[in-house]
């Protein structure tokens, strides 16, 4: 199988993720649209594993899987505590940190 | 060529599980139902791991089944449960003329990503039969791995994990 099947998978995954997070208003969604971004590097990660022959990719995309749980679950909660003291999760209501 | 290079039947795998995942994704930014979203993620997930396991990565496909899968998905539906979603359609999940910004981004990204991907890496091929390397002898050079020269960030990964599970407590519990 050629290399680029699976690097062209990873970029349109990629993009798709990116229009996500631009595009979408609900906090969920966009840490949704994130996880996308993550998959689509770790498919990245172990075809490049594949081509070289060692384990190093698999190592990494074992990694990138653990951050990727442990920001799940922060961000869920951080998206919980913004709704329980504003009783909206849209990120056009979040505007404090605008200088 | 031979046969075998090609491998017919991989790549016919590879194309209709490929077609899923993009489906999916797609479906997950642009449904306007939060939980049809989150279901479709999971579509996307579940092709994620078939794709590991063609390229003979068996211990990430496992493990992608069962955090993202398993965990990470049973996070997201708790998270669209307890902020109260509508279960219906919901006219308000996304911005206002934001595909105007989203589409033309993600598209010249994706221009410039495959014009040097298909520049750069041409028909480089994976090496044949990789599938059939799967084994025990492929997770046992996997874990020398992650607990010899990757240790330490697997030390370090364990902090991490440690002071997410605390903060997530910290920050969701009522005071």
């Amino acid at each position: 199988m050629l290399v680029n099947n699976f690097l062209l998978l990873g970029a349109v995954l990629f993009c798709i993720g990116v229009y996500g997070v631009i595009v979408r208003k609900n906090a969920v969604l966009v840490l949704m649209s994130i996880e996308l971004i993550l998959n689509s590097v770790n498919i990245n990660l172990l075809a490049f594993d594949q081509m070289h022959g060692n384990n190093d990719g698999g190592v990494f995309a074992l990694y990138i899987i653990a951050v990727a749980a442990a920001e799940v679950g922060v961000g869920l909660a951080m998206v919980l505590l913004i709704f329980r003291n504003r009783k909206t999760i849209s990120l056009d209501d979040l505007s404090e940190m605008k200088g | 060529m031979l046969a075998s290079d090609i491998q017919v039947a991989q790549n016919i795998g590879f194309g209709i599980i490929a077609a899923i995942m993009i489906l999916g994704a797609l479906r997950v930014v642009t449904s306007s139902n939060v939980v049809h979203a989150a279901l479709s993620l999971v579509a996307v997930m579940a092709g994620a791991a078939a794709q590991y396991l063609l390229l003979a990565a068996e211990f990430v496909a496992v493990t992608q089944v069962l955090v993202y899968i398993g965990a990470v998905m049973v996070l997201f539906l708790f998270g669209v449960m307890l902020t109260r979603a509508k279960l219906g359609k919901d006219v308000d999940l996304n911005n206002d003329k934001g595909w105007m910004l989203g589409a033309p981004v993600a598209l010249l990204m994706l221009g410039v990503m495959a014009y040097v991907l298909i520049d750069g890496f041409e028909d480089t091929k994976l090496p044949a039969g990789a599938v059939a390397k799967i084994g025990a002898a492929q997770n046992n050079a996997l874990s020398d791995k992650i607990f010899s020269a990757y240790a330490l960030p697997f030390w370090a990964l364990s902090f991490v994990l440690l002071a997410a599970v605390i903060g997530a407590i910290v920050l969701a519990r009522k005071d």
